[in-house]
């Protein structure tokens, strides 16, 4: 019995710091979403106020349409599942998952049924009767996750659950909460500030910034399609030069770089470009060539760097240093004149910041 | 096989410490069995007579049983309010400021002897409190510190993201404060009572002032009887104290700290 979680025109306040402001946000039924951001961006702000362990200035938080926002956070029925695992060092594994269904009156057999036949899907069984302390970090979270998927919530959240395993383990174990989570099919909110964890297990990502969410979207989309400069930046894009229209022709438009050198560039390839606009690239979407007649950012090689499918330079130019790739046949030496040369599918047309 | 040379010198003093730690134990229960009427270490004879000695003075008698009720009633009042200070000082440490905490050390550095003497002035003369409550009040006062400090310290290990994670499987905060954080506090409160029972049955300078007309403590009794006697009977009552505060250390280790070793 999964349910949509709606987050209305949330403001919070830490003291008289707004930490959040008019943030909306809707998770559609078994959907897993997560709030990507550097940390002090408001992400785990707004799962602490989901769960109920801050209150809102104002907004209103729904989930499969009861309202949460004033209930106290033993009543929100939500699982949680946290960075530092907070398993209960005093009880045994076993309790430990069967600690919710306790809170809700199951009797102890079949308290006991329910907990071992989650720790048996996560893979724990002979696990039940250890103290968490004697857990390894990867086994302490599966116990987490048991402890939070027994109770069948409606929501689960996530608070950076695996910024303390090591690299691989990290890996593991985000498939596997991807999989349980599908499996369940349980409205997720996941809090991270790793770029490739939210996209490898999120059906969409918020990326947010001082309070706000700034894109949310597949990760397909916000990868290939920022909407804006701060997550074009966040997702990769090294270079975003600022352009003037200046002259229109149908679909065709030359812009003008801020030293007057000229580029033109199609709407048929670029998308509808405003007069003034932002064009964000990844190194690869800035060809370097040394061809003259070509049409793009004039510019001086610097630092080339060997990438083994590409060189990479360091290119000085009037937008300020540009990073551009440049083809394994031709490599350029340093100090050289070249052109960067927009590659249409590799770029973005943003509005100015 | 690599053996370490120890530094002899670091066994001499090694050696000199638990001369220092024991030797005056040894000295007073030596002397409590003494079959002299005076005190002597070593001790001349061997008899328990002290010991029943303690026994036919009604002060004693009636001391002792003040000197225990003041203790384990100052402890017990000192836990009901150090504990949940304690826990509000770490629980709300980022909102709460930092000199709050100090406020909770202040008893310690002021000396016991003011805090008595302003407490004769206040409550016993001031509020004209009967003896004991006056006893009870400066005895709760003197130990609240080590209460709050001991379990803060307790406290600032503890992981309150555990808190929230049973608040959040459906625990009522209350509940879950009994639940899930006091058994991950026990030490703490278990090292904090058995310090603040030894602190409330041992002192002198507070209830110098506290004590009155037919209710005194045993540390102020023992004061008293020197300045009139110079028998063995102290000695005796002194082991008697010692006893009592291992005992009760003992019973406290039992009940409270072997369940927890268990688990």
């Amino acid at each position: 019995m999964t349910q949509a979680l709606t987050v209305q025109n949330l403001t919070a306040h830490y003291g008289t710091t707004k930490v959040l402001e008019d943030l909306s946000l809707s998770v559609g039924s078994g959907e897993l979403v997560s709030l990507l951001g550097a940390s002090g961006c408001g992400k785990t702000t707004t799962l602490r106020l989901v769960a109920g362990f801050l209150q809102p200035t104002s907004g209103k938080i729904t989930l499969g349409g009861k309202d949460l926002t004033r209930l106290p956070a033993y009543k929100r029925d939500i699982g949680l599942v946290f960075q530092n695992y907070a398993l209960f060092p005093h009880l045994s594994v076993l309790d430990n998952v069967g600690f919710g269904l306790k809170q809700r009156g199951v009797a102890s057999a079949e308290r006991e049924k329910r907990a071992r036949a989650m720790l048996e899907r996560v893979g724990l069984s002979q696990l039940a009767d250890r103290l968490p302390g004697a857990l390894s970090g990867g086994q302490k979270q599966r116990v987490a996750l048991a402890r939070a998927l027994v109770i069948e919530p409606p929501l689960l959240m996530f608070d950076e659950p695996l910024s303390n395993l090591d690299a691989k383990m990290r890996v593991d174990m985000r498939v596997e909460i991807r999989q349980l989570q599908r499996a369940n099919g349980t409205t997720s909110v996941y809090v991270t500030h790793d770029q490739e964890e939210a996209f490898s297990i999120s059906d969409r990502v918020a990326i947010m910034n001082a309070g706000r969410i700034m894109q949310l979207d597949t990760p397909e989309t916000l990868y290939q399609r920022p909407a804006n400069a701060f997550v074009a930046r966040f997702v990769g894009f090294e270079n975003l030069v600022p352009l003037k229209v200046t002259k229109r022709d149908g679909a065709s438009v030359t812009a003008q770089t801020r030293d007057g050198s000229q580029l033109a560039l199609s709407q048929d390839r670029f998308g509808e470009i405003p007069d003034d606009f932002v064009l964000a690239a990844r190194a690869d979407g800035l060809a370097v060539t040394t061809d003259a007649k070509a049409e793009g950012i004039p510019a001086t090689l610097g630092l080339r760097t060997y990438l083994g499918r590409a060189y990479q330079y360091q290119c000085e130019t009037a937008a300020g240093t540009l990073v551009a790739n440049g083809a394994l046949s031709m490599p350029q030496e340093p100090g050289s004149g070249a052109k960067l040369v927009p590659v249409p599918d590799q770029c973005c047309v943003l509005k100015p910041e | 096989m690599m053996t370490t040379r120890i530094n002899p010198l670091l066994i001499l003093f090694t050696i000199l410490v638990y001369i220092f730690l024991t030797g005056p134990l040894i000295i007073v229960l030596g002397a409590s069995v003494s079959d002299t009427t005076y005190l002597t270490f070593p001790p001349q004879g061997l008899t328990l007579r002290w010991f029943e000695n303690i026994f036919e003075i009604s002060a004693f008698r009636r001391t002792i049983v003040t000197s225990l009720e003041l203790a384990i009633l100052a402890t017990g009042l000192a836990l009901l309010i150090g504990i949940p200070a304690a826990y509000a000082l770490n629980r709300y440490r980022i909102q709460l400021p930092t000199w709050l905490s100090t406020v909770f050390v202040l008893p310690i550095l002021v000396p016991e002897i003011v805090l008595g003497f302003s407490l004769l002035k206040s409550v016993a003369v001031g509020a004209s409190a009967p003896i004991f409550a006056t006893l009870l009040i400066g005895h709760t006062l003197l130990v609240l510190p080590y209460c709050v400090r001991v379990i803060s310290a307790s406290l600032a290990s503890f992981d309150f993201s555990i808190e929230e994670a049973a608040i959040s499987l459906g625990s009522r905060p209350l509940k879950t404060f009994f639940t899930i954080v006091l058994p991950n506090v026990r030490s703490g409160v278990i090292a904090a009572f058995i310090l603040a029972f030894i602190t409330s049955i041992n002192d002198v300078s507070t209830s110098l002032f506290l004590t009155g007309p037919g209710i005194s403590t045993l540390p102020i009794q023992i004061l008293a009887h020197v300045e009139q006697f110079f028998d063995p009977t102290i000695a005796s009552v002194s082991v008697l104290l010692m006893f009592l505060t291992v005992a009760v250390m003992a019973i406290v280790e039992r009940t409270l700290g072997l369940t927890f070793l268990a688990k």
